[in-house]
């Protein structure tokens, strides 16, 4: 979920009389829940929603290392600042493994990476928002990790082989990240009035920008369709929005945290919590570039690849150097 | 001249005894790279004893179509398979 609005290549859904042979062979295969893998015949549009929503994926996990990044020297303890050290390490493993599944469909590491730092490629809106104090670092992992693992759970039985183990690995280790926000935050609730004031003001201030991370409501997902038949995405925003609010309520409950929405309540015909929609048109605006933080998040990433050119190109140079010198002595 | 590190093939034995199993992949601009790198990206949870690296231009697979004439000759040999043969119970387990 780190993928939001990603657009769907070609026209929509085929009928099975529009489809040539080889895609009604290929369309079997995933209602069959075959994997794909990358030397099989796909069409090229399954291809090319699969780089953009890998990318935007690897992007994601890559560009969230910044606002959690921003808080390791000022951990409140040893142990939280390893423990934060850990998870950020972890979100750049959680790129890599999608960079290179994205690789297996063809685009280069630094195509992809190119086209995150010109802006071509987007990354989640959430990291556009800015983690202000210890309480967001705990906020971030209870909220954005869990919304982050109500969409990666099912993407586990995605289509395409390389992208379905990544996360596969991803979410063996992401249970961790969203326990240590919530034993974070807890601490915080549970702790001095000062405290308490400042988890509830991460929450108040996160909230609305969590749920946005599973992308516009149904009624304007206008990709959904087609991603859905090709089994790259399992569940539409809006079944993912619900279930993250019924799972998280509790969650808040029991830190004695509110949740800033007058409206929340248990509808017992649906089993399930009514909530308020977020204000779309700051996510549409966050999307476009507008956010608190877009400039800086991509002005550190461009900072980051020119600033560490000359490692890529050093270690280059040697392992060319040592090849030749080993050739010269056989 | 491309200046990409190339991608290397990443193969862990998570155990003792265990054969190396395919992981996952990374670039680096050599094999010694490659295992630091590895150690990093695919055992910070104590995943593994042993770590193998292959250039992945170095690897030759066989292709989805030839799926048919490779596997299917092993289809038709169901006398391959220890359950084939019907063992009278008074022999005893073998």
């Amino acid at each position: 979920m780190y993928a939001q609005m990603v657009k769907s290549a070609g026209t929509g859904v085929k009928s099975r009389e529009e489809m040539t042979e080889q895609e009604r062979a290929f369309q079997d295969k995933i209602d069959a829940d075959i994997k794909i893998e990358p030397k099989d015949w796909m069409p090229d549009d399954y291809r090319a929603t699969l780089i953009r929503q890998i990318g935007q994926h690897a992007h994601s996990e890559i560009v969230g290392q910044l606002p959690e990044g921003n808080w390791i020297t000022r951990a409140p303890t040893l142990e939280r600042k390893a423990i934060l050290l850990a998870k950020v390490q972890d979100e750049a493993g959680h790129g890599l493994y999608l960079y290179c599944a994205a690789e297996t469909l063809g685009v280069s590491r630094d195509e992809i990476t190119e086209m995150l730092l010109d802006g071509r490629m987007k990354y989640s809106s959430i990291f556009n928002y800015p983690t202000l104090n210890w309480a967001d670092i705990g906020a971030v992992g209870w909220l954005v990790d869990g919304a982050a693992i109500m969409n990666q759970v099912p993407l586990q039985r995605t289509s395409f082989g390389p992208y379905s183990r990544a996360m596969i690995r991803i979410c063996k280790e992401e249970s961790f990240h969203q326990r240590q926000g919530y034993d974070a935050i807890r601490k915080m609730a549970e702790g001095t009035p000062e405290q308490r004031k400042m988890a509830q003001d991460a929450m108040n201030r996160l909230w609305y920008p969590s749920l946005m991370m599973f992308g516009p409501s149904d009624k304007e997902s206008v990709h959904s369709a087609q991603s859905m038949a090709w089994k790259i995405k399992i569940n539409t925003n809006d079944e993912l929005r619900q279930k993250f609010v019924d799972q998280t309520v509790p969650q808040a409950e029991y830190l004695g945290l509110s949740i800033p929405d007058p409206d929340l309540k248990w509808n017992e015909e649906r089993g399930h919590y009514d909530y308020t929609d977020p204000d779309w048109s700051e996510f549409f605006d966050v999307i476009k570039g507008n956010g608190p933080c877009n400039v800086d998040r991509l002005a550190a990433r461009n900072k980051a690849w020119d600033d560490g050119g000359w490692v890529r190109d050093g270690l280059l140079a040697h392992a060319r150097k040592k090849r030749t010198r080993n050739l010269a002595a056989e | 001249m491309n200046n990409e590190w190339p991608l290397w093939e990443i193969f862990i034995r998570g155990q003792h005894g265990m054969s190396h199993r395919h992981v996952g992949s990374l670039h680096a601009p050599d094999a010694e790279m490659a295992i630091k790198n590895a150690r990093d990206v695919y055992t910070r949870r104590n995943e593994g004893v042993s770590i193998w690296v292959v250039e992945a231009n170095n690897i030759s697979a066989s292709s989805p179509s030839d799926k048919g004439p490779l596997y299917e000759p092993s289809e038709s040999k169901v006398y391959r398979h220890p359950t084939f043969f019907d063992i009278p119970d008074e022999v005893g387990a073998m």
